[in-house]
């Protein structure tokens, strides 16, 4: 059956609109943004293209000589190795605890745990940064009755770090935690069954049945937590600005705070390079680590 | 159900479990409890130094000056027209999502690879050269400026895709036998049998639009064109130690968020189960 000149464009026009919204706003911005990050481009570059200079690796190598950018991606890694792992296992063990039962409770609180996934970021930061308050705080009023002394969850640069991930943690539960209990509700019930006809106990059959099960999903949500930890920026942008003395700047805020703060594009578009290639090895690690794993 | 599921423990076991997430559910929630519950008091009973939990003497005067000196009007209507705008968005993931799932035509798997592809490009990539891209286009300081990078989503076609494969090819070919044009198909006979992807997507693109901050951040430079979450984040910055006022702001953003997600949860979760089997 031949198809004419006009029945062949009919797909094009439903997927084109779509299509063209895509290239425009995700696929020749990352062109665009590795041309400009081999430019000195700034405020003057935006209105005058021809003011813009290639000025080669210079953005790279002043990157690594930067004490800020360092520092934010000494911050980041830190938010990595801290904060995935924490999301992983207390999403799951969530999960493992709401599947243990089927009534009402349990499915109210598969409800209570999402809730915080689905609330404003900035919202959420400006309760919770209001709840960290040295002196006014629940937190601290709550610490102070058990006799610990007024922690500056915000303002010490020892602490600030680990204040906006227990933020961050709080609200990737929920997410996660319904991803994990799908998966927990796809292990058939005669695997368990067996188990106890062997007289293995509850721990024991978690340690070999359900995690063994699961394994799909903990890489699944390793890896998108992973992704998300790499671009952390609500959080420190409105609770800390990336302070106190760079403590809690991670390589999103950095970008954004030379690209739209102090306008210099390609060094910012420079940052936001380096940050992209280390998502990707993280990745591809994971990737390969979870081949090694299904290999065995 | 029967037979899958539940690894049940003992009755203790599940007392236990039951004891955990109660307490644990109940930190949980306290942060939006605490919220809601200091937006009702006045600045001098936050400040006391020991705090009752319910507020003594309920006021909405917060909730007035969020709009008298916090401009939440603007700020809502602003956001409401982004949200309306963003389901426009969702048809046209609508639409790619058909294309591609009933249509074969040249190109369609490179071109579906390009469209996941950009699932893994990180908004810090994209945001400056989208500024630019704006800002040529004399877009930037504009709702259409702000509008336009969030309007359709990778994920959102998948979605779309993987549901409109599910639906039968024969009542497809038996329209267009009865004459009936590809678009006349589209809209009367897709999307009325697409009404569970619709009703989770359409859930996702409220709250994705009520919650929209990075670019109305970056594109807004003038206050009449902030969003919600950008004039809380302004208002905190103004009122530094206002927390009633900022409790207010907040409870303003997440409680309708909450109230739709209990309305319409069976949807959003079902949704996520669907997703998590493909």
């Amino acid at each position: 059956m031949g198809k004419s000149f006009r029945e062949k464009l009919i797909p094009y026009t439903f997927v084109l609109p779509a299509l063209i919204l895509l290239a425009l706003f995700s696929l020749i911005p990352i062109v665009i943004a590795l041309v400009i990050s081999f430019t000195g481009m700034d405020i003057t570059g935006l209105g005058d293209l021809s003011q813009v200079k290639f000025i080669g690796f210079q953005n790279y190598t002043q990157l690594f000589k930067d004490p800020t950018f360092l520092q934010s991606i000494f911050n980041t890694g830190f938010y990595v190795i801290i904060g995935v792992p924490l999301v992983v296992i207390l999403s799951l063990t969530v999960a493992i605890l709401i599947n243990s039962g089927q009534n009402r409770f349990f499915k109210f609180m598969r409800l209570i745990f999402y809730t915080p996934s689905i609330t404003n970021t900035v919202a959420v930061a400006v309760v919770w940064t209001y709840m960290y308050n040295p002196s006014m705080g629940m937190i601290n009023n709550f610490l102070g009755k058990l006799g610990i002394s007024e922690i500056g969850w915000l303002t010490d640069p020892n602490v600030a770090k680990y204040a906006l991930i227990i933020l961050a943690v709080w609200k990737a539960i929920g997410l996660n935690m319904l991803i994990f209990l799908a998966a927990l509700q796809g292990i058939p019930r005669s695997l368990y069954e067996a188990a106890e006809l062997d007289g293995a106990n509850w721990w024991q059959q978690t340690w070999y049945i359900t995690l063994p099960s699961v394994r799909f999903s903990i890489f699944f949500v390793t890896v998108t937590t992973l992704i998300g930890w790499f671009q952390f920026f609500d959080e420190p942008f409105v609770m800390t600005k990336g302070g106190p003395l760079n403590s809690t700047n991670s390589v999103a805020l950095f970008v954004y705070q030379n690209g739209f703060q102090n306008s210099n594009f390609g060094y910012a578009a420079a940052g936001s390079f380096i940050m992209f290639a280390a998502i990707i090895i993280a990745t591809l690690i994971q990737f390969r680590l979870q081949k090694k794993q299904q290999g065995r | 159900m029967d037979t899958q599921g539940i690894h049940s423990a003992s009755k203790t076991g599940k007392l236990t479990s039951g004891l955990i997430l109660a307490l644990w559910g109940f930190v949980t929630v306290l942060p939006f409890v605490w919220m809601f519950l200091t937006s009702f008091k006045t600045n001098i009973e936050i400040s006391q130094m020991t705090q009752s939990f319910w507020p003594q003497h309920w006021t909405l005067d917060n909730y007035r000056n969020l709009f008298i000196d916090g401009n939440f009007g603007v700020y809502l209507k602003n956001t409401l027209i982004i949200t309306a705008f963003t389901f426009i968005g969702m048809f046209l993931n609508a639409m790619a999502g058909y294309g591609f799932a009933k249509f074969h035509f040249k190109g369609r798997g490179v071109l579906f690879i390009a469209v996941l592809s950009t699932m893994m490009i990180p908004g810090q990539v994209t945001m400056i050269p989208v500024y630019l891209i704006l800002y040529k286009m004399h877009l930037t300081n504009t709702l259409l400026g702000i509008i336009l990078p969030s309007l359709v989503g990778a994920f959102a076609i998948f979605l779309f895709r993987q549901f409109m494969s599910n639906i039968s090819d024969s009542i497809i070919e038996a329209a267009r036998l009865d004459g009936a044009g590809e678009w006349y198909i589209f809209w009367h006979l897709i999307i009325p049998m697409s009404g569970p992807v619709l009703a989770v997507q359409g859930i996702l693109t409220f709250i994705g639009g009520w919650n929209s901050f990075l670019w109305p951040l970056i594109i807004a430079n003038d206050q009449k064109y902030y969003t919600l979450s950008v004039g809380l984040q302004l208002l905190q910055g103004q009122h530094t130690t206002d927390y009633g006022l900022q409790m207010a702001g907040s409870s303003f953003m997440v409680i309708p968020i909450i109230i739709i997600f209990l309305v319409f949860q069976k949807y959003i979760l079902q949704g996520f189960s669907v997703q998590a089997e493909k």
